[in-house]
């Protein structure tokens, strides 16, 4: 996400970081840059022009510009001006409500709310809360059989009464969790437009049934400047407690975000990014705001990495890496932790000092490579998978035949695991402790991936994933 | 009802704020007294800021208003200049490809997730089924949940035949299928709906490559036109799904959706400056009617039309 404007704004702190003393000329196209890059990250105009302005009268602040290090002091001010923007509130529900929690997900047609209801479900199951779903989207053909379908995939029960009147249906679903003992009911509503006065009236209705103690607001992040007028209509009429953000995977640089907390007035709450039910994340402004200056986004990482391997598995591969023992077998299941991490460009993004490398834009890291990698390990029987000696050309060629590869690829896999093995066994020895030891994985991948011109002869997984 | 009553209509709203504050603009510049003066600093950024929040975007709205900054003016009016002007970008983009005759024509329909895809293809069938052809609707969107059914409810509204699958299926698969059922039952064109991507999900971005190759083997030239359905409210990031699909999928037109709202659609123009691809269809409401054909002379004078 905000790649591009991360890009944009490091490129101006790069030019101003040489210099000795700023003149107010250097920092008034410093500044222009900003703008364009605030602009082109869909930022609202009105939001930008309040911005560069307060940007510009902390930075000719004479103690800035004589002072020894003018560029990173810029580069603070213009950090302290996001996070301002952003507001001080984190992410998630609304601290105080009755049970059952009445959570009522509204927004134009498109932006994600029948898959956020769902998303959101398991966000809840995880919190050890039990939620009911109701769609009372009776306009879109399908939309009720898309949230049940979603409920059976993520385990949500999904209430479904043969009413075809939305505040019926909602209302009914209250009833039902307070006679079965569920703590939140989740709403998920028809899209619709702010100007439509109908649809507007009914989502008051619903509101009124049901009186949701959350009502967030589900937003595109690839919305431009339009963002601003949509949401503030629904909360002027309706009145929204939080934002979703949705599709952040995307290379969308979300400046709409920025916009509708700082011009709106209500926090985002949580953010969506990816395609899985478990890509839901709350949403925290200082960590955004880091990764769009390009500090990389570790916090987000470390729990990703924590919630897919386990701090058992993390300690046993620590183990295995002091005593040599890495074998392809845990090389397998590496594999299969990173892919469970999600998808790998925004795991890439997290990682410090990457986003800004315009290589990795060029060579995005292929998913299906990581496929053909794992079908080679598993075309191994488990004495080849534990030892690679013992794989001679006739085994080879098995192993290419069964996996549907090449020997060409299966002898690269072989002697880039022996590299790998060698740089994992030097990491292993480094020890750490405490978060660190889930970072392991991570960590070999930033030294590899930091140097991308040099992937191919490098260890690590990295070096093994073909780039497009 | 022509294209304008329909684009007026469903861009009442829309266009009365870019319309009004535009006026406010001209008004002022427009002055007999004016008029044979270079245009002033306020009056070039207010139109600056206009042409931003209408999401034309930065390069496009450059042009624009260096265009109306440097022209001397001979009397001419403001908002002929950026008329002209915008009328000056679309008519750069590149012809509206034919499918060089050949049958089945076969339409792949693309974008990212939630744009408006599968609501499209109803319209467009309805649309194409009014003017006298047969068209076949495909379901290859076999990822996202109910987004079969979502179809077949379209189809049978425009009274069209559809070929599916089972959700989970191959997607490239179902599309082969329907090629080859639609030349047996000599339906021609043949819509497929994909699933909704990302633009930056390497593996899905593949998938579509897939679907362009089995769909070359079906029939001959195939997909002789690709599709990309924006969201009339998408930022700048529009600019950079065309992009992206059309490096993956060779997108040859886009339909812009929701033009209901309030937005403006103004990436339409930031699309047509920086990649010169058309603007085939817009989406301007619910019903199974609301696809009209692009039409950029209108599409500018509905922006910009003359209060008075």
């Amino acid at each position: 996400m905000f790649d591009s404007l991360s890009t944009r704004v490091q490129d101006v702190f790069k030019s101003l970081r040489g210099e000795v003393r700023l003149t107010p000329a250097q920092v008034e196209a410093a500044l222009r840059e900003i703008r364009l890059a605030l602009l082109e990250a869909d930022v609202n105009f009105q939001v930008v022009k309040a911005f560069i302005d307060r940007v510009r009268d902390r930075a000719m602040d004479q103690a800035v510009l004589r002072s020894l290090t003018p560029g990173q002091q810029v580069a603070r001010i213009v950090r302290d001006e996001l996070l301002a923007l952003f507001g001080n509130a984190e992410g998630g529900l609304t601290t105080h409500a009755p049970t059952p929690r009445v959570v009522l997900l509204l927004g134009l047609q498109g932006s994600g709310k029948t898959t956020t209801a769902a998303k959101l479900g398991r966000w809840l199951a995880r919190q050890q809360r039990h939620p009911l779903m109701v769609s009372t989207d009776v306009r879109r053909p399908a939309a009720l059989e898309q949230l049940s379908v979603l409920g059976q995939k993520a385990d949500i029960h999904v209430f479904e009464p043969a009413s075809m009147d939305p505040v019926g249906r909602a209302g009914g679903a209250l009833v039902e969790a307070r006679s079965k003992g569920f703590d939140t009911v989740i709403v998920d509503t028809a899209g619709r437009l702010h100007i439509d006065d109908e649809l507007m009236d009914e989502l008051q209705a619903i509101k009124e049934a049901v009186q949701p103690s959350d009502l967030l607001y589900v937003a595109d992040a690839m919305t431009g400047q339009d963002a601003i007028k949509s949401a503030g209509e629904f909360n002027r009429r309706i009145g929204i407690t939080g934002v979703v953000l949705t599709k952040l995977d995307g290379d969308a640089r979300g400046g709409a975000a920025l916009s509708v907390v700082s011009v709106v007035g209500v926090p985002i709450a949580f953010v969506g990014s990816g395609e899985r039910t478990e890509d839901l994340e709350l949403f925290h402004p200082d960590r955004i705001v880091s990764r769009m200056l390009g500090m990389g986004d570790v916090l987000s990482l470390i729990e990703k990495a924590e919630q897919a391997i386990g701090r058992d598995d993390a300690e046993q591969l620590e183990a295995k890496l002091r005593k040599n023992e890495f074998t392809l077998e845990d090389f397998r299941n590496q594999l299969r932790t990173i892919r469970r991490m999600g998808p790998l460009e925004s795991v890439l993004g997290m990682i410090p000092g990457l986003a800004n490398l315009k290589q990795l834009a060029e060579n995005k890291p292929d998913e299906a490579q990581m496929a053909r990698l794992e079908a080679i390990i598993c075309s191994m029987t488990p004495a080849e998978r534990r030892d690679q000696g013992i794989v001679n050309g006739s085994r080879r060629r098995r192993i290419a035949a069964g996996s549907g590869t090449s020997v060409e690829e299966v002898n690269r896999l072989l002697k880039q695991f022996t590299e790998m093995r060698r740089v994992l066994q030097m990491i292993g020895q480094g020890g750490g402790t405490g978060l660190g030891r889930s970072m392991r994985l991570p960590k070999a991948a930033a030294r590899a991936a930091a140097a991308p011109g040099r992937k191919r002869k490098k260890g690590g997984p990295w070096g093994l994933i073909k780039t497009r | 009802m022509g294209f304008f009553d329909r684009l007026r209509d469903g861009l009442s709203r829309t266009t009365q704020q870019i319309v009004d504050r535009f006026d406010d603009i001209v008004r002022r510049a427009d002055d007999e007294a004016e008029r044979a003066k270079p245009i002033d600093v306020d009056t070039v950024e207010a139109l600056e800021e206009l042409l931003i929040s209408a999401d034309v975007g930065v390069a496009a709205t450059e042009r624009i208003v260096a265009a109306v900054r440097d022209r001397a003016r001979r009397g001419e009016s403001l908002r002929e200049l950026v008329k002209s002007e915008i009328r000056a970008i679309f008519d750069a983009v590149e012809p509206v490809a034919s499918g060089n005759g050949h049958t089945p024509h076969v339409t792949l329909i693309v974008g990212v997730n939630g744009t408006g895809k599968t609501t499209t293809i109803g319209k467009l069938a309805n649309l194409l089924k009014s003017s006298g052809k047969k068209p076949l609707v495909c379901a290859a969107d076999t990822f996202r949940a109910a987004a079969v059914e979502q179809l077949e409810i379209w189809a049978r509204r425009a009274e069209v035949d559809i070929v599916r699958a089972r959700e989970g299926a191959d997607p490239a698969s179902v599309v082969f299928d329907a090629i080859q059922s639609g030349r047996a039952r000599g339906r021609d064109p043949i819509l497929v709906d994909t699933a909704g991507r990302l633009h930056t999900r390497a593996n899905l971005m593949g998938e579509l490559e897939k679907i362009r190759r089995v769909a070359a083997r079906a029939a001959e030239g195939a997909p002789h036109e690709v599709l990309l359905v924006l969201d009339a409210t998408v930022g700048q990031n529009g600019l950079s799904q065309a992009r992206e699909f059309t490096g993956v999928a060779g997108v040859t037109g886009i339909v812009l959706t929701k033009l209901d709202g309030t937005a403006k659609g103004g990436i339409a123009v930031a699309i047509a400056h920086d990649l010169k691809l058309p603007i085939r269809y817009i989406g301007v409401g619910e019903g199974i009617d609301d696809l009209v054909p692009f039409s950029a002379q209108e599409y500018v004078d509905a922006l910009f039309q003359d209060k008075w």
